[in-house]
């Protein structure tokens, strides 16, 4: 048998033209449809599935050198570490016993006035994958998806506050965008006085953007924003972040309003996933993304 | 058309799964705005020197499970590899003559054209980037090109990948 390099050539140079222009229009059908509505969503699933081994990888090795100084620990650290803990979950315990009275008689008192609010009782622990997104876009990956029931647009938090909302969801992991992205929006109020806002991510780690807020607004620095729970995406009530600057533009109507996420980004290893506790609700949510 | 032997395909394949995992791996702070385009890097280097095994098909696979990756717009970097493919395709025997600071050039060139379609597409979905510094990546895989491909050249010849 004998090999005819030019002759392959030939035939390869010829149908390439074809076969980039296929690929290229195909490529911008994708971005249409994945832009438009998420009708691809079982594509990237599917894929997701494929790629999250890789995305578990690049984690691991970087989680490593913890992995290893976790294992040369010594006894009399652990020992510290959990006598602070139980003195801590005492203390968390007792503040707790006030909450859970405060949550019961609130809940009395909205079915007297019959306003119906969602309360979020089911949460599940999931960790972050350590690995690095599409730059200048706030998104992370976590380690539970479909099998543990998570859905699309469910509420994240960890121990500060809001990080944001689940947008992809595979079959073992799924990826979150943080509401410093900056195409992401949350419904917010002043804790101090009730007034309502728009906290709108920027793109960069540290800080948000208040909008709407009129120059005569009460409102000063280090006044917490929660979350206000308009969207019917997030509950009520989680911090989102504290009132970093206040610039009143001199003509404008709206002052510039920037705020300090209370979410531990950098930090955070674990993030909570939040589940509305109305059965009907939370069921049909999961329907939808099917 | 008779049929072609060929060797080490694991080779190639290994090659662009360390790429991928390269592209998600963290890095330092101002790092990681630097991190070179590994994925675009690999492809160029395999259509260069094996444009018969590698092509713009592979290319666009390996752009859609970039795309899943790094949670990017589905087909917005198989867009853009199957591109840099089709073009180091039709040129792979002029860049397999230059010196390494030529080849350099031109993977500039490609990568610019390469953050240009990531430009424009972000910019028409809403989520444009607005620092220079996305312009970074196209430097520091300049810069690294010829160290790259010596090692890509070295692994080749050992595993003999043809």
């Amino acid at each position: 048998m004998e090999y005819h390099p030019i002759n392959t050539l030939f035939v390869r140079s010829l149908s390439s033209h074809a076969k980039i222009i296929v690929f290229v229009l195909v490529s911008i059908a994708l971005m249409v449809f994945d832009h438009k509505n998420g009708h691809l969503e079982f594509v990237r699933s599917a894929i997701s599935t494929v790629v999250y081994p890789l995305q578990y990888a690049a984690g691991f090795t970087t989680d490593l050198p913890r992995q290893i100084s976790a294992l040369l620990v010594s006894r009399k650290t652990l020992l510290d570490e959990n006598e602070r803990l139980r003195d801590e979950q005492l203390r968390l315990y007792s503040k707790l016993q006030r909450v859970a009275t405060l949550e019961e008689e609130n809940r009395r008192l909205r079915a007297l006035l019959e306003s119906s609010i969602e309360f979020y009782d089911r949460v599940l622990v999931a960790e972050l994958v350590g690995v690095e997104l599409e730059p200048f876009r706030q998104q992370i990956v976590i380690n539970k998806g479909l099998t543990h029931g998570v859905f699309n647009g469910q509420p994240v938090v960890d121990s500060g506050g809001i990080m944001g909302q689940v947008i992809h969801v595979s079959p073992f992991s799924s990826t979150v965008l943080l509401i410093t992205d900056p195409t992401h929006s949350i419904p917010v109020l002043i804790n101090r006085n009730g007034q309502r806002s728009v906290a709108v991510g920027l793109g960069q780690d540290n800080v948000l953007s208040l909008e709407h807020i009129p120059v005569n607004t009460d409102i000063e620095e280090g006044d917490l924003i929660v979350s206000s729970g308009l969207g019917r995406k997030f509950p009520r009530g989680y911090p989102v972040g504290t009132v970093s600057s206040i610039l009143h533009v001199p003509g404008e109507l709206f002052s510039s309003v920037l705020i300090t996420p209370s979410a531990k980004f950098g930090e955070s290893r674990e993030a909570l996933l939040l589940w509305p506790d109305q059965q009907g609700k939370a069921t049909s949510d999961v329907a939808m993304t099917h | 058309m008779p049929p072609v032997r060929h060797n080490g395909g694991w080779v190639i394949a290994v090659s662009f799964i360390l790429a991928l995992l390269l592209t998600t791996m963290p890095l330092p702070g101002w790092l990681s705005d630097w991190r070179p385009a590994w994925v675009a890097m690999m492809l160029i280097y395999w259509c260069m020197v094996l444009p018969d095994r590698v092509g713009v098909g592979i290319a666009w696979v390996l752009g859609l499970l970039l795309d899943v990756h790094t949670g990017a717009l589905l087909g917005q970097n198989a867009l853009g590899l199957s591109v840099i493919a089709y073009l180091t395709l039709r040129l792979h025997k002029q860049i397999r003559t230059y010196p390494p600071l030529q080849q350099s050039i031109l993977i500039c060139f490609y990568l610019l054209l390469f953050q240009f379609f990531t430009l424009w597409i972000r910019g028409i979905a809403g989520i444009p980037p607005q620092q220079w510094l996305f312009w970074a990546p196209v430097a520091s895989s300049m810069l690294l090109w010829p160290f790259f491909f010596f090692i890509m050249r070295g692994i080749r010849r050992k595993y003999n990948v043809f």
